[in-house]
């Protein structure tokens, strides 16, 4: 499974969705993926890929990582596989 | 119904290892936040911490003592005798049949848990200390003080995540008036501060790697601190009858509950909190001057917060004073509204507000006059104590000057 397949995979599972419905241009809060639903799913990407995500739910818009689409966050994860591997 | 007063007070914390000390601190806005220092302290993320520095439980507990006292037990004991011998209080017959101790912890004795769970899970060992359990229970704290200082009334442990301590404290004053116990030992204790205890926290995504910066637009999260606070807290005519040196007068108290949420706080729990304290005190909410805010530095707490106060004072939130003091000692959890009435305390009785320190850019969203930086000298008639804890579990504390 492609990063991209695996991260949609996370996503729809925490949404309640099929993984069809997680197109790359929803944003997290259109899948219904509130505070707590994405500290988990964040949580559950790290676990998939073992890598460490600099994610502070403090100021989720505003860090090193992009949380504004599902796009974003697929690019983010292959640019720390990447880094981290 | 009884008036309950504060007799006595004893803290130890990262700001100090008494009152004067803590309160000191307060008032010149030093922050007791730095580098944590425990084992594998290098395979945490959030590496910082309100820790209490050069304790030396060794010298102050026998060695039968230490291996029964968890940390947390500890500071509860260091703050008792500090709180007990302020009092003045010898608790015998009458006395100390009926007065008791009612304190808050969220985790208990976690480190104990930790340093067990290490020995038969990364060690291997098969076999742990036979007092394990006796230690790391959440009663053990108030169990101890209640042997140390003959306290034999009603006594027990309040676990409320990070308002444990004021719903102690509202436990305790409630018993005081209505005339079940003449005196109660009461506050809390939280010792958090190890790999097992912070790797926990970690994982929420709600700490902050660098300061803890309430109110702030800049905030990025919460710090955990460690410690105890305790209070005596007695019958009026009790106090006065004995001569008692009287600190501030306990005056009203409420809870309640958001049923909404196990993380996120909301506005209308804070202020059903808020405003219930002060009608349980029978107290305009004009007559309050400082409020001793939850304000933990995350963005959800601080802003949730902020627009409480608005909702239960209306226009006088832009005019009383309100400030974090766990921008200084850490987010104590379970002991932290203890170690925060003396905020309130040394506001009423010495007209000194503690400030928020690391505030650097307001945030309209928390608009309200939060202390930022210095301590302020303020004449203040009634002070607010606020706790809101995971779980939506609210209980605000009202404090009188006397």
């Amino acid at each position: 499974m492609s990063i991209r397949d695996k991260v949609i995979a996370i996503i729809a599972e925490q949404a309640v969705l099929e993984p069809s419905d997680v197109t790359p241009d929803s944003t997290l809060e259109e899948l219904g993926i509130n505070s707590l639903g994405l500290v988990e799913s964040i949580f559950a990407i790290e676990e998939a890929f073992d890598i460490t995500i600099p994610f502070n739910a403090n100021a989720p818009g505003t860090g090193d990582f992009d949380i504004s689409s599902v796009a974003a966050i697929i690019a983010g994860i292959e640019r720390l596989v990447r880094e981290q591997a | 119904m009884k008036r309950v007063v504060i007799t006595g007070a004893g803290t130890i914390n990262a700001l100090g290892h008494s009152v004067p000390e803590t309160l000191e601190a307060m008032r010149e806005g030093r922050c007791g936040i730095g580098p944590l220092e425990f084992r594998d302290v290098e395979r945490l993320s959030i590496q910082i911490g309100g820790q209490v520095r050069g304790f030396g439980a060794e010298g102050r507990f026998n060695r039968q003592q230490m291996t029964l006292y968890d940390r947390f037990t500890q500071f509860t004991l260091a703050a008792a005798k500090e709180a007990l011998a302020q009092a003045g209080l010898e608790f015998s017959g009458e006395l100390s049949a009926r007065s008791g101790v009612v304190l808050g912890t969220a985790g208990g004795g976690v480190g104990t848990w930790d340093d067990n769970y290490r020995s038969v899970y990364e060690d291997g060992k098969n076999r742990v200390h036979p007092f394990v359990v006796p230690k790391l229970m959440n009663n053990a704290a108030a169990s101890h003080v209640s042997m140390e200082y003959n306290l034999k009334g009603p006594s027990f442990t309040v676990s409320t995540a990070c308002a444990s301590s004021n719903h102690a404290m509202a436990l305790a004053f409630q018993m005081v008036r209505s005339g079940m116990a003449p005196a109660m030992v009461t506050g809390g204790s939280e010792s958090m501060l190890c790999f097992g205890g912070v790797k926990a926290w970690e994982g929420l995504r709600v700490m902050s790697r660098d300061a803890c910066r309430p109110f702030s637009a800049n905030r990025n999260g919460m710090v955990q601190g460690e410690g105890a606070g305790i209070f005596v807290f007695e019958d009026y005519d009790h106090a006065r009858r004995r001569g008692a040196d009287i600190m501030a007068e306990v005056v009203g108290f409420a809870m309640s509950s958001d049923a909404a949420d196990i993380v996120m706080p909301s506005k209308q729990g804070a202020a059903r909190a808020m405003a219930g304290a002060l009608a349980d005190a029978g107290i305009a909410a004009d007559r309050v001057g400082y409020i001793n805010a939850h304000g933990t530095g995350t963005t959800a707490n601080d802003k949730t917060e902020c627009a409480a106060v608005a909702d239960a004072f209306g226009p006088h939130a832009d005019r009383l004073m309100i400030s974090s003091t766990k921008s200084m000692h850490g987010h104590l959890i379970g002991g932290t509204g203890a170690v925060e009435l003396l905020a309130c305390i040394m506001a009423l009785r010495d007209g000194v507000i503690a400030p928020t320190i690391g505030y650097q850019e307001p945030d309209p969203e928390c608009a309200l006059d939060v202390v930022p930086n210095e301590a302020r000298e303020a004449a203040v008639e009634v002070a607010l104590s606020n706790a809101f804890a995971f779980g939506g579990l609210n209980a605000v504390l009202a404090l009188a000057r006397i």
